[in-house]
């Protein structure tokens, strides 16, 4: 994986600095909090209904052993002992104190670690593929080009006042497995008469107001794709709306002025860019990509997994897929374990996931936008002794794409901005189908929550999704059937009016009881609402 | 403290910007001034006779500024560009880069603060309009 030369080491030191700095003079009272709010959050610093809230970034979800060591320790110093990972492939600590920041910061910096643009209205953490380097339908690894991004959009001088949030995500699989196309910008590396490039998506976002981003150039070279991005975020950050948060995304500006019309926009700046020399040279981009070479994979190594323990052969089929090379796997560590709260770890989990990285996958770790961790380089012969170690710890779930495997946001339980709980909802419906046991038959389902309609727990683009709403001072939930954060991207359309908190699980398992007794051979969920429309299901919940 | 801040050496202007409109209407003003939503490339025409354009930040999270400060580098403007406005100590290090070379803040600034911001990274990711060679460049000697 990429480690920090000099300069990106100087970079991260420089930052901490400068957050020393800043939130020094605003605890003497020399800035207002108004002013020093935008530097806070460019900084990941979020003011939260209890505390501050520090959100690290991980780019494209890639992390080393140590680094993953780190975040566990933080967790033990300076949070209540909990890490939470999140849908930006990132991890957020909770209950930080002001004062704590620059130090946490500065602990970050000694293993090449930051929270640079973690929030505020600039270029966020670049997202990527958890199996890049290693599944096998790649036209190559996409996180060179995350690493370039990443460093050309570190302070950019043009875009830290952006409309909005801006998120980036760069794939090179058919199979999008970072919702690419709900993505600001998707880049998808692909191959044209034997030169890699870009297919680019602009425009896609969740939020209020959902969009699947819609192709506006089939390719870009690699040596202008730095031009072409940057063409794309001038446009944004001339004409992007400013007069009303909720409309300043670029999904906004793109619906607006129309996909024809934003594409001419950017061509036209993407010709003029192109003559001013912004671009790396392609030596910059070989020089990262030699960090992501494949590592010395042992040859001649045993295909065999001894299948005689039954919960080991469960979580074999469900969080183990396929590796690119003979002999290893990919193991999927699910941070899900029913009656759990999402993509959360202690600072215990998180350490043994850093020794067992050290011990089993060649000290590396992956971060899932589903809130998982990954063990991208697992020997076959090891599978066994890893799984023991993670079903110890709490860590053995067997359910990644199962129903418990819920994405949801930290909802009104930490989040200011939440208007119902998500956590309490994803454990209750964990559990009823743990209980009845149709999680098993159900098979590949994606439930995603959101406490709010600002989105963060994905609700668009689950099979099923539920989103949290204030109905006149009680919580009340939205229940959506249909989508997809995948290369079959879909939002999801609400099935009608909301239920109380038992009523949701119970909404949730009469579609799933459709489905079950609807289903054709082979056809997930997702498959069969999409031949069945939406009358079916209706009926089912409200008939 | 201070409120004005020159990078130009004393090269600055004195004159009272007009507003876009009126510098693209009869006027000879050498100076004039940008809001947020005016398009910079409307002065590419006019850059030989511009002495000053100064750029409005009426609130410092209005990015469009940056925009149209390095829109005009990029088109040869050699002339005074100022930031004006709600520019705060913490936006300096950007604005330079995106091409401002004066600065007429709403409040004062502290000398001390704004040299250790401008001062605080050695090194830049980007090309952009301030002539710094981005980290890429000096990794493969490039100019």
């Amino acid at each position: 994986m990429y480690r920090y030369d000099n300069y990106d080491q100087a970079m991260v030191d420089a930052r901490v600095e400068e957050f020393r700095d800043q939130a020094r003079r605003r605890l003497a009272g020399e800035m207002t909090e108004d002013q020093f709010k935008p530097l806070r959050l460019m900084n990941g610093l979020y003011l939260q209904l209890h505390a501050y809230m520090l959100r690290v970034a991980i780019p494209y979800g890639t992390l080393s052993g140590p680094q993953m060591r780190m975040l566990g320790q933080i967790a033990r110093k300076y949070d209540k002992g909990y890490g939470h990972f999140t849908t930006r492939q990132n991890i957020q600590y909770n209950w930080i104190k002001l004062e704590d920041a620059a130090d946490i910061l500065a602990d970050l910096a000694s293993v090449e670690m930051h929270a640079i643009q973690t929030s505020g209205n600039c270029i966020r953490n670049i997202s990527s593929d958890q199996y890049a380097g290693v599944a096998a339908d790649e036209v190559t690894d996409p996180r060179p080009w995350a690493e370039l991004l990443r460093q050309w959009s570190s302070f950019h001088p043009e875009f830290s006042y952006l409309p909005r949030k801006f998120k980036i995500a760069v794939i090179a699989s058919a199979q999008d497995r970072a919702a690419m196309r709900l993505h600001d910008i998707g880049l998808e590396l692909v191959k044209k008469d034997g030169v890699i490039g870009a297919k680019v998506f602009a425009g896609g976002g969740m939020g209020r107001t959902p969009m699947v981003a819609p192709e506006i150039r089939d390719f870009v070279t690699e040596d202008e794709i730095i031009a072409y991005v940057e063409a794309c975020l001038r446009v944004y950050n001339r004409y992007g709306r400013r007069d009303n948060k909720y409309k300043a995304r670029i999904k906004i500006l793109v619906h607006e002025l129309g996909v024809e019309e934003y594409r001419r926009q950017v061509e036209e700046e993407f010709a003029h860019m192109k003559t001013l020399g912004i671009d790396p040279p392609v030596a910059e981009l070989d020089r990262i990509r030699s960090y992501f070479a494949d590592p010395a994979y042992e040859s001649g190594l045993s295909e065999e997994v001894n299948r005689s323990d039954p919960d080991f052969a469960l979580w074999l089929d469900r969080n183990v897929v396929a590796h690119k090379q003979p002999g290893y796997a990919i193991a999927n560590i699910s941070l899900k374990p029913v009656g759990g709260i999402p993509g959360d770890a202690t600072a215990e989990q998180i350490e043994l996931m850093a020794d067992l990285a050290e011990r089993y996958s060649l000290d590396e770790l992956r971060v899932t936008h589903a809130q998982n961790i990954v063990l991208p380089y697992v020997r076959k012969a090891d599978l066994y002794a890893l799984w023991k170690e993670l079903d110890e710890a709490g860590l053995g779930a067997a359910n990644l794409d199962r129903i418990s495997d819920i994405i949801a946001c930290p909802g009104l339980d930490y989040c200011s901005l939440a208007n119902a709980r998500s956590i309490p909802v994803a454990q209750k419906i964990a559990t009823r189908f743990a209980g009845n046991g149709k999680e098993a038959a159900i098979g590949e389902m994606k439930l995603k929550i959101s406490g709010c309609i600002n989105a963060c727990g994905h609700h668009h683009a689950g099979h099923i999704g539920i989103l949290g709403v204030d109905r006149k001072g009680t919580e009340n939930y939205q229940l959506l059937l249909g989508g997809s954060g995948a290369e079959d991207c879909s939002l999801g359309q609400i099935t009608g009016p909301g239920f109380d908190e038992n009523g949701i699980v119970d909404a949730v398992e009469r579609v799933t009881d459709l489905y079950l007794a609807q289903r054709s051979e082979g056809e997930r969920f997702l498959d069969t609402y999409r031949r069945l429309g939406m009358a079916p299901f209706k009926e089912a919940i409200y008939g | 403290m201070v409120d004005h801040l020159d990078f130009r050496n004393g090269a600055v202007s004195t004159e009272t910007p007009v507003s876009i409109e009126e510098f693209l209407g009869a006027s000879n003003a050498t100076a004039v001034r940008i809001e947020p939503g005016e398009d910079a490339r409307a002065l590419l025409p006019h850059l030989d006779r511009l002495a000053l354009v100064e750029v409005s930040f009426p609130v410092f999270g209005d990015g469009r500024g940056y925009s149209s400060a390095r829109i005009l580098r990029e088109a040869g403007y050699q002339g005074e560009l100022r930031a004006s406005g709600d520019v705060l100590v913490d936006q300096l290090f950007a604005m330079r880069r995106s091409g401002f070379d004066s600065f007429a803040p709403n409040a004062p600034l502290d000398p001390a603060v704004v040299k250790a911001s401008l001062e605080r990274y050695a090194d830049v990711y980007q090309k952009t309009v301030d002539g710094r060679r981005p980290v890429w460049a000096k990794r493969h000697e490039v100019a």
